[in-house]
């Protein structure tokens, strides 16, 4: 599965990222009507300041992932193909375990359900923050690939680091 | 979360945030806070809003867009949202000027207007500069002309405004040869803003220029206008003894503040808050008095002209409404908060806006008329008066007040060196040429939450003062400097180089000179131009051992200023920098290339000790280069080698 991942040196902090996951998960989808909705739509984003560095939280499906092992309904679930957790919002009963285990604080209490990232099930293509973020600070990848990444950025750091 | 003592060097001000916390209110550092982290492209310039084929962000990573819709790049959209930014500085600051020279207008027309010309001396030696004969006897008709000539500069079209003149012959050509000598006020705001329309302007380098014109037309026009006709309307400042700090509020009598920028208000808050009717009925309430009290630059005009006491700067505003004591906070325009509003809701501080220009959320408007002043002005002091029974909250308020002395001018500065009968800039261009004084240097500008509240203006006022610069401040960063104690006499002897410490011993002056609001930045100006007009110290201000500073800037005002000065010719130190670091060039430009024309630069640089000692670096190299010796006694900072000077100067 494709997961979002994200690059800590390329966020500039613009929020774009929770603006269009927002527009995304509201009735109409459109950036010029959303915020009128009656029920705001909710960001399963948002975008913080740790230690001087921009990051953007969401969930990131984690494997094994604390808030499916909490729930006591049911309700999480982790695909067993993809690996997305997601939450079966018949089952749940509001009762905020997954809510309180989340290691990122990337899951919120709705107002009946669990509020969390469940990677845009009415698009086809790019995920919306993927889509909306300027500066490609976040960006979708398998595991693999994004080990791969991570690897060649750790390489040219190091050989800069030579050549000084 | 920062801790209160993070959030402001200034005592009162940590006492005040615990009790707002205490209380469960939100404050501008709080709000600062939540509104981390602030969007990049914002901070970098390079997010365009100027036509709806946008929004457009370049991505300063090179991997998203590069231009635009229209194809502007990072240089052009940073270089165009900067001077709107001027613009709008250089249109608040001119407007203030414009309300002035139509009062001044209304007093020469109207003999039974409330404001009346208080300064004969200023006015006649304005009129003699301007070409209106001086000398005679009918004051209101020599006011009306000077009234006249001073209001035509913003409406002008062509030739230059006329205070350019004052500026030193070299620096007046290096305007002519860029192009960008002012012709009118209004006239450079407007083209900055067709200039920055869509597909007009697309050099960032010559939209720059224009910037600069119109920030000359601010500093040598409409704050020099604003500053100048002041002084004729209200007497031009004398040396005055007053305090500062929130713990000027009594709470036994009725406290009203003042906070805004323009004296048209202020002054007549004065002269009504002296009235005996309202002192009698302030006593029938059951108060002692009526305790007037500043904040930002209004204060700053008041306590020059009549020792009102100073209550704060302006991240100060809603701490004085915090202390519970304050039984009206009067604004006119500029740098006030819309959250006074919601904020004087919880307490029984009545929020009164008085401009058409600037209404509030949640504030009483009682519009304030300059041909019915003082009986507005007196409205609105009973207003207050009546609102002291009303006070809903256990008085807290700090003790922290300080002596200060504030009210210099570039006329009364060097009566003060000089002595009434000789007043001159003599000694003081004899005390740099000595050695005995290294430089001098101008701290001002505003408060910025993302900055520790105080500390800059400060710290960098004491580093500099250790190594024998003299200190001008004004606006927010001299009400900084006062709360401290580094607006009293006495302050040399703790804070001031040995060179720095005879002088003011020698004239019992303050090693910080107050020299009023930020229009009053026009004063440093003259100052300026008088110092090279005095002779031994080179050609032109870039010339001059001097250098300027803004440690905690945020607003739109000092982006004008700053460039009006760095284009007068003075090395800048912005403490927050100037949103173009998504554009290398222009940054470059601006921190390099703009000397070439103007004899002065920006530089971008935090920590206010570093910033301090950049700036005495320039100083340093400018005495090199006019010849004159190392500083007369040993400094903490002692001048680099000359090859490093060198170095650290280009």
């Amino acid at each position: 599965m494709k997961k979002v991942y994200f690059d800590s040196q390329k966020c500039l902090g613009c929020h774009s990222c929770e603006f269009a996951c927002a527009v995304e998960h509201s009735a109409s989808k459109d950036p010029r009507k959303a915020h009128l909705e009656e029920s705001k739509p909710i960001a399963r984003r948002n975008v913080q300041l740790v230690e001087g560095m921009c990051l953007t939280v969401a969930c990131r499906h984690c494997d094994p992932a604390p808030c499916v092992e909490a729930c006591i309904a049911g309700a999480m679930n982790k695909d067993a193909q993809t690996g997305e957790v997601t939450c079966d919002t018949d089952k749940c009963v509001g009762c905020w375990m997954c809510v309180m285990v989340c290691p990122f604080d990337a899951v919120k209490p709705g107002e009946i359900y669990t509020i969390k990232c469940d990677m845009c099930p009415d698009r086809d293509e790019t995920r919306a923050c993927v889509q909306a973020c300027p500066t490609s600070a976040l960006f979708e990848a398998t595991a693999e690939e994004f080990r791969r990444i991570a690897q060649e950025r750790k390489q040219r750091a190091g050989q800069v680091e030579l050549k000084r | 979360m920062k801790l209160p003592h993070q959030k402001s060097a200034d005592p009162a001000t940590v006492r005040m945030l615990d009790a707002a916390a205490a209380a469960g209110l939100s404050v501008a550092w709080d709000r600062q806070e939540v509104m981390e982290p602030q969007c990049g492209f914002g901070q970098l310039g390079i997010c365009c809003r100027v036509c709806t084929m946008g929004p457009c962000r370049i991505d300063p990573f090179g991997e998203g867009p590069s231009e635009g819709v229209c194809g502007a790049t990072a240089e052009i959209i940073a270089a165009r949202n900067l001077v709107r930014m001027i613009a709008s500085g250089a249109a608040a600051h001119s407007d203030h000027g414009r309300d002035i020279a139509h009062t001044l207008l209304m007093a020469s027309e109207n003999e039974g207007c409330d404001y009346k010309v208080k300064d004969d001396a200023k006015l006649r030696a304005l009129a003699r500069e301007l070409g209106v004969p001086g000398d005679g006897k009918d004051l209101r008709r020599i006011a009306h002309a000077v009234a006249e000539i001073a209001f035509a500069q913003f409406g002008q079209q062509h030739g230059k405004v006329v205070f350019t003149s004052r500026a030193p012959q070299d620096q007046r050509r290096r305007w002519e040869r860029a192009g960008v000598t002012p012709r009118g006020v209004d006239r450079e705001i407007v083209e900055i803003m067709h200039r920055t329309h869509i597909g007009v302007d697309n050099d960032p380098v010559n939209i720059i220029l224009q910037g600069v014109r119109a920030a000359l037309a601010d500093g040598w026009g409409g704050s020099m206008i604003a500053t100048e006709l002041s002084d004729v309307l209200f007497r031009s400042p004398g040396w005055v003894r007053s305090r500062a700090n929130l713990g000027i509020l009594d709470p036994e009598s009725v406290n009203i503040i003042v906070h805004g920028h323009e004296p048209t208000l202020s002054e007549m808050i004065v002269a009504a808050a002296q009235d005996k009717e309202l002192l009698a009925l302030a006593r029938s309430k059951g108060a002692k008095g009526i305790n007037l009290g500043g904040i930002c630059c209004t204060a700053n005009e008041i306590l020059m002209r009549h020792g009102i006491p100073l209550a704060g700067n302006f991240l100060q505003q809603e701490l004085a409404i915090v202390t519970g004591v304050v039984e009206a906070m009067v604004v006119d325009v500029q740098c006030i908060f819309p959250a006074l509003g919601p904020l004087a809701k919880k307490f029984h501080t009545k929020f009164i806006s008085t401009s058409p220009k600037a209404k509030f959320p949640f504030a009483e408007h009682i519009e304030f008329q300059e041909s019915k002043a003082l009986e507005i002005a007196k409205r609105i002091v009973r207003a207050a008066i009546e609102n002291f029974p009303n006070r809903k909250t256990v008085p807290c308020v700090p003790k922290e007040s300080q002596e200060l002395v504030a009210g210099f001018t570039a006329e009364n500065i060097f009566t003060m060196l000089g002595g009434r009968y000789r007043p001159s800039y003599r000694p003081l261009n004899d005390a740099i040429m000595s050695g005995r004084l290294r430089g001098v240097a101008a701290v001002v500008g505003c408060n910025n939450p993302k900055h520790c509240h105080d500390y800059g203006h400060l710290t960098m006022a004491k580093e500099l003062l250790a190594n024998d610069v003299l200190v001008a401040v004004t606006g927010c960063s001299a009400v900084a400097d006062a709360k401290a104690g580094l607006l009293s006499p006495e302050a040399a002897e703790t804070y001031a180089g040995k060179g720095l410490q005879e002088i003011c011993r020698a004239v019992g002056a303050p090693p910080v000179l107050h020299m009023g609001s930020c229009v009053d930045i026009s004063r440093i100006l003259v100052v300026l131009s008088n110092m090279v007009a005095e002779g031994g110290l080179g050609e032109s201000i870039a010339d001059l051992p001097v250098a300027g500073a803004a440690p905690e800037w945020m607003s739109e005002k000092a982006v004008s200023i700053g460039f009006y000065v760095v284009a007068s010719g003075v090395y800048t130190v912005l403490g927050e920098p100037l949103p173009v670091q998504g554009a290398p060039k222009l940054s470059e430009f601006l921190c390099g290339g703009i000397e070439e024309l103007f004899g002065g630069k920006f530089a971008f640089e935090a920590d206010p000790i570093k910033a301090a000692r950049m700036m005495i670096d320039h100083i340093d190299a400018k005495r090199a280069a006019l010849h004159l010796p190392e500083p007369m006694y040993e400094v903490p900072y002692a001048p680099r080698a000359g090859e490093e000077l060198v170095a650290a100067a280009t």
